[in-house]
């Protein structure tokens, strides 16, 4: 998604509020963006916590700062300055990690961020927007400039089949109806599970839905009557249980007294066998790939 | 500059000071006198688009009675320093305080702040300037080193850090804890202009912040932790300590004293 982040950055450059800062990353992907705006666009170099401290130094005096870096490098090395900086003054600045979850496979444990959003959302006041499909990118950026509010964008790559019609960003999506149970996924994990489950017969096909934005805001009446109506609901995502959507979804439905006859949890759970791999090898390691998921859905895993 | 700084403005302020931390009863006194007329020649420079950051949170008693005595914070105010349903805090606040940009407090923090201030007006072609008044132990903090390589790389020549050098730091002096000296050197590595001077000689300051460059600067203002109260002048324990109710009379005639003011005359 890099390069759709880069074009719809470059679609909105015009703005004359927005700055770009890079902790030294986005080579062969960014100069577009870097040659749009020009002295808006600040390679910040290889830190971090004084990019964001500088980021909210200019969102203060009314700039719209964006942040980018590989995802573990935009929220974890700066925590406490999205934390005093950033969040407790309720100041605009968007970060933008690339590469969330396992999204840098082999390059190992520390350039994946499996508690990202979980960690961004614990300080309250930022909105988290995680695109699935690469046109969701542009969106998600329209919306955040369109709130003056903290964000963070976790950026991955866009698995879907070519040929799936990708629906609008939205907070919710339902992306196949089935009557065989539901299925919620948050990010791209989502793309390999569209193949996966569309052919199946209607009674073994799940209902997919798809979380883009937190904090969960809302539940549709069509999510909460697909959950209610499925024996099993397999919460998916590639980020750790702490802070996660599973946390927060079984939160909402007992808060709203949603009924959920079994709930399961599939999430990121580190490196269980001490060896690293791609993406899908740490999916699969952690029951997250399609075929493990639609186990998890029908009882046999 | 609205008006001349006197030696009769600043005890009072430190009198008013004192006051403060007496009434709440709190600590942190020690770290506010080092830092008061730094801070209050500071503001005493700042014109229109000027900011201030306070990036050393903890010396907050000496920003508010500042603004106190510029009348941007009144005395009602000031009364409710450290109680429930204050918006003084021990440490500057997000919001709600006029001249406090950031809650400050966590050390790091303000310079790479400043920074951002000061690369705005850079962007726009504005020509305010940025203060930043940071303590020595604060230089342990890796952000500040961050922030400096990116204030010279990208030519902040708006920016000026005021170093608050009274060597005095948590849990002893800056040279036993983490030693820096001489952190002018340090700086001037780094493509800083660098300028040292009495930080309570307020005149010798205002000459050095005045002096214009094309790079960012740095003022190193060697001070003395409680300065003007003989108890507390050099003491790491003031970093903490309370006043009693003897020990603040004592304060305040010393402050008296030492700047003319008759004990009739309003503090």
């Amino acid at each position: 998604m890099r390069t759709a982040f880069c074009s719809a950055m470059v679609g909105v450059a015009t703005r004359p509020e927005l700055v770009f800062l890079t902790g030294d990353l986005g080579f062969m992907a960014l100069e577009p963006l870097r040659d749009s705006l020009g002295a808006r666009f600040i390679n910040a170099g290889v830190a971090e916590q004084n990019m964001i401290g500088v980021a909210a130094g200019l969102a203060r005096c009314g700039w719209r700062p964006w942040a980018y870096s590989i995802a573990p490098f935009i929220y974890a090395r700066p925590y406490e300055q999205l934390r005093n900086d950033v969040a407790m003054h309720g100041l605009p600045v968007t970060m933008v990690g690339n590469g969330g979850g396992y999204g840098y496979g082999v390059m190992g444990a520390t350039h994946h961020a499996l508690e990202d959003y979980g960690a961004v959302l614990a300080l309250g006041g930022i909105r988290v927007m995680v695109p699935a499909f690469e046109p969701d990118v542009a969106q998600a950026v329209g919306q955040i400039l369109d709130r003056s509010q903290p964000a963070y964008l976790r950026l991955g790559l866009d698995e879907a089949p070519k040929a799936f019609a990708r629906p609008p960003f939205a907070p919710w999506r339902r992306l196949v109806v089935g009557r065989g149970g539901t299925i919620v996924v948050c990010g791209p994990l989502v793309g390999g599970l569209i193949g996966a489950v569309r052919d199946l017969p209607e009674e073994r096909r799940p209902n997919l839905w798809l979380v883009s934005e937190l904090p969960i805001i809302d539940l549709p009446a069509e999510f909460v009557a697909d959950v209610e109506a499925s024996a099993r609901v397999v919460v998916a995502e590639e980020h750790v249980a702490t802070g996660g959507v599973g946390e927060r979804l079984a939160r909402e439905f007992l808060l709203r007294g949603v009924t959920v006859r079994r709930f399961l949890h599939r999430c990121a759970v580190g490196y269980p066998t001490g060896r690293y791999g791609s993406q899908a090898f740490h999916r699969r390691e952690c029951g997250l790939d399609a075929a493990s998921l639609l186990a998890a859905l029908d009882g046999s895993s | 500059m609205d008006r001349v700084l006197s030696t009769a403005d600043r005890a009072r302020a430190k009198l008013r000071l004192l006051q403060m931390h007496f009434e709440a009863g709190v600590g942190h006194i020690g770290g506010n006198l080092s830092a008061l007329d730094l801070v209050m020649a500071i503001h005493h420079l700042l014109g229109d688009g000027d900011e201030f950051v306070l990036s050393k949170g903890h010396s907050a008693g000496s920003l508010y009675v500042t603004l106190w005595s510029r009348g941007e914070l009144d005395d009602d105010a000031l009364r409710t320093f450290h109680r429930d349903d204050t918006l003084l805090a021990a440490h500057p606040p997000p919001a709600g305080v006029p001249g406090v940009p950031f809650a400050t407090g966590s050390l790091g923090h303000g310079l790479p702040l400043s920074c951002g201030l000061a690369l705005s007006r850079k962007l726009r072609g504005e020509s305010g300037r940025v203060w930043c008044l940071m303590s020595d132990g604060e230089w342990n903090e890796g952000s500040n080193w961050e922030a400096v390589i990116f204030g010279r790389h990208q030519h902040l020549d708006n920016l000026t850090i005021v170093v608050d050098l009274n060597g005095l730091q948590g849990f002893g002096t800056t040279a036993e804890v983490a030693d820096l000296h001489p952190l002018a050197t340090k700086l001037r590595d780094f493509g800083w202009e660098v300028d040292e001077v009495d930080g309570h000689d307020v005149a010798a300051f205002l000459a050095a912040a005045q002096r214009r460059c094309d790079v960012p600067r740095a003022i190193l203002a060697s001070t003395v932790k409680g300065k003007g109260v003989s108890f507390m002048e050099g003491k790491v324990e003031w970093h903490y300590l309370p006043l009693t109710a003897e020990l603040y009379a004592q304060a305040v005639r010393e402050v008296r004293a030492a700047a003319g003011l008759s004990d009739t005359n309003e503090a």
